[in-house]
């Protein structure tokens, strides 16, 4: 079991200007993300939009460099390394993006898609890059004679397929999966996962798989990171997040998503409001004002990670005992809500930066 | 009576290509009151059917039908004035992308103003206070400085919400949710489905919820309609459905479903859902479906019985038979 991705403490700022004479707003996109996956396994990203899912996407594919911390990905050091290594790392990180209609390019023939990686990285002669181009395409379920097509001939998850056989052109070793499913229908989205899962056995293949509906992560994971507002808050293998979730917000991230059965109960604990401005996210523990056991103390100090059985957790009230999911399972009755919690910032704009809800400490 | 009644309702698109069956012979009847799912997969033609209903298709369009009455009212009788009456005022409907369905250019208590100064006698300040009331049912933190805001100062389940108070703003009877919370987060998805519901309680309207996601339909549907190609496949009580599946397309559907996997693979449908130029004879689930046999092939399968879920299928599944 080797560790082939390791990032300790890392994070991307992003500059953004806000009026010809106002300061540059600085968002933090990504804060303090530490974590290492395990060669050949799964580890999903989940959160919603704004969380900085994507953000790691583009750091983790060294599309962009992070602005602090460190990244080792396959025993090389990604801020320390030259122009020539980063090249020659890159291969090994190959990129599916989540709109297949977006991401092909509708001039391009199938086959000139899928060697082009390999005409800018090899020096292979053509007549192998054809070869492997029509490997590739047999291994992700396309035949032969798709190779002289045009992206348009395809359905959505035929496209998928070609984006997963594009990426795997380079031999990578590792694979991001930027939300490749959410764009399929049903029936299409388990023949895409089920290509992933073959892939990845034959291959031994590395995933991040960034995604937002948490019953195909459940399905496809081995580590779940739980990330809010550019933080991960929390990391543990799949089944402790699905039997027992720690931090409160991933309690209430799994009982927002819907189940398909009409029996189970709906559940009461919802979320209210939204996700804060990035631009001034909340002191202390980025998830207190919507948090239902934020007490003082999550307004003031910024809880850590911290190792709790097989699961990272970054929340005071696990790390002191006062959230007992045992005493009220989750789902169970209603839990009384504290006053701030129903205030939430609403807009995008400005004013939600100002708005006190967001803003200052409490 | 129910509240909407539609049978054997067909639109065909003319295309370049030769006309194109969007929506096969359906029906429909709602009662007030009623939460009705219906669900497919893109392509399926479930926007297109009720956007028939709302007349909003494009000239393109043909629709016919045998019935299609609203309240009693033939729709397809009433005059293009008469129509705009209930469209908008007895049916209202919202869309799947919240961002790009209001208009940038006014600010929200405009548009919200406009649907009522087209629908009731309100005076202007009962107007205002309407929408303040309005935007407060449905959740908005300020309504009263937010009727000022523009769409682009909103976030998505914002602009949802002010959707939805549109909608409702001369409190219809019937509402058509196509696919509302599709763009949305989970969280906010959760809260949406929440209210709508809330306010289908309250208003007792009928809520007519057009989904391709099953956990969606499971948590918020009583009855359930599933659509396959144009065609409805199977109708049933929600229950029933995800119970006893009884068209194969339902079954394997469901079996899909990433919650509802055993092993390490899924079982997936093979094939994709056929497009304008490739519709199979007979059956058109025929070509992806495990049971088929020559005369799925061939002959067009008839509607069987509600004990069977009322499936379009020759050899409708019975797990409870199976089970004995």
């Amino acid at each position: 079991m080797t560790t082939i991705i390791e990032a300790a403490n890392l994070s991307r700022v992003y500059e953004v200007r806000r009026g010809l004479f106002a300061e540059p707003g600085k968002v933090r996109a990504l804060t303090e993300a530490s974590f290492s996956v395990t060669a050949g396994t799964t580890l999903a990203v989940v959160g919603e939009s704004g969380c900085g899912k994507s953000t790691l996407a583009r750091l983790l594919t060294m599309i962009e460099p992070p602005s602090e911390g460190e990244l080792v990905i396959d025993g090389h050091d990604v801020g320390k390394s030259g122009h020539s290594d980063l090249a020659a790392l890159r291969k090994t990180v190959q990129i599916v993006f989540q709109n297949p209609y977006g991401s092909l390019n509708p001039r391009q023939k199938i086959g000139s898609i899928l060697e082009e990686p390999l005409l800018i990285n090899t020096d292979m002669p053509g007549k192998e890059r054809r070869e492997k181009a029509a490997d590739m395409l047999q291994r992700v379920g396309l035949r032969p004679e798709h190779y002289a097509r045009y992206p348009h001939m395809f359905s959505g998850g035929q496209r998928q397929r070609i984006a997963i056989a594009r990426a795997l052109m380079l031999d990578p070793k590792i694979l991001v999966l930027d939300e490749p499913v959410s764009a399929l229908d049903v029936s299409i989205q388990a023949q895409v996962l089920n290509i992933l899962a073959d892939l990845q056995e034959e291959l031994g293949l590395t995933y991040i798989f960034i995604s937002h509906d948490l019953s195909v992560v459940r399905f496809v994971a081995d580590e779940v990171m739980v990330m809010y507002l550019g933080r991960p808050v929390e990391i543990a293998p799949v089944e402790a997040v699905f039997e027992q979730p720690l931090h409160p917000y991933t309690v209430a991230l799994l009982s927002a998503t819907p189940v398909a059965d009409p029996r189970r109960p709906r559940q009461n604990i919802k979320l209210e409001g939204e996700l804060p401005s990035p631009f001034n996210p909340p002191s202390g523990c980025p998830f207190h004002p919507r948090c239902r056991y934020a007490r003082e103390k999550c307004a003031e100090i910024r809880p850590e990670l911290t190792l709790h059985g097989p699961t990272r957790v970054a929340c005071h009230g696990i790390d002191e005992g006062w959230i007992d999911y045992t005493a009220v399972p989750p789902g169970g009755g209603k839990a009384p809500m504290p006053d701030h919690a129903g205030t939430a910032p609403a807009e995008r704009d400005e004013s939600a930066v100002k708005s006190p809800e967001t803003g200052g400490p409490l | 009576m129910p509240l909407l009644h539609i049978e054997n309702l067909s639109v065909t698109f003319q295309t370049a290509s030769g006309p194109f069956l969007a929506v096969d012979s359906v029906d429909f009847s709602v009662d007030a009151g009623e939460r009705l799912a219906i669900v497919g997969e893109s392509g399926s033609g479930k926007s297109v059917a009720m956007l028939a209903v709302m007349g909003l298709l494009p000239p393109t369009a043909t629709v016919t039908a045998d019935h299609m009455a609203f309240d009693g009212q033939d729709l397809r009788q009433l005059s293009r004035r008469a129509r705009r009456r209930v469209v908008g005022g007895d049916i209202a409907m919202i869309f799947q992308e919240p961002m790009s369905s209001l208009n940038p250019c006014f600010t929200v208590g405009f548009q919200i103003n406009e649907a009522l100064s087209a629908h009731t006698d309100l005076t202007r300040s009962q107007r205002r206070e309407r929408s303040v009331e309005l935007l407060r049912s449905v959740g908005i933190p300020e309504p009263e400085r937010r009727l000022s805001a523009f769409p682009h100062q909103l976030s998505g389940g914002m602009s949802q919400r002010v959707m939805i108070a549109m909608a409702t703003a001369c409190q219809p009877r019937l509402l058509i949710a196509d696919e509302p919370t599709t763009a949305l987060d989970v969280t906010i998805q959760a809260q949406i489905l929440d209210l709508l519901v809330d306010l289908q309680k309250e208003h007792g309207m009928a809520l007519i919820l057009i989904t391709h996601d099953m956990g969606v339909v499971a948590e918020t549907a009583q009855r359930v309609v599933v659509q396959y190609a144009g065609q409805q496949v199977e109708r049933q009580d929600v229950i029933g459905l995800f119970d006893a599946p009884h068209h194969p397309y339902t079954s394997a559907l469901l079996d899909a479903l990433p919650d509802r996997a055993t092993g390490d693979r899924l079982p997936a449908i093979r094939g994709v859902v056929p497009g304008q130029g490739d519709r199979p004879n007979g059956c058109l689930f025929n070509p992806r479906c495990p049971y088929a046999d020559d005369t799925c092939r061939t002959v067009v399968p008839p509607r069987q019985p509600a004990a069977l879920g009322e499936a379009l299928c020759h050899y409708p599944l019975n797990r409870a038979e199976q089970a004995a």
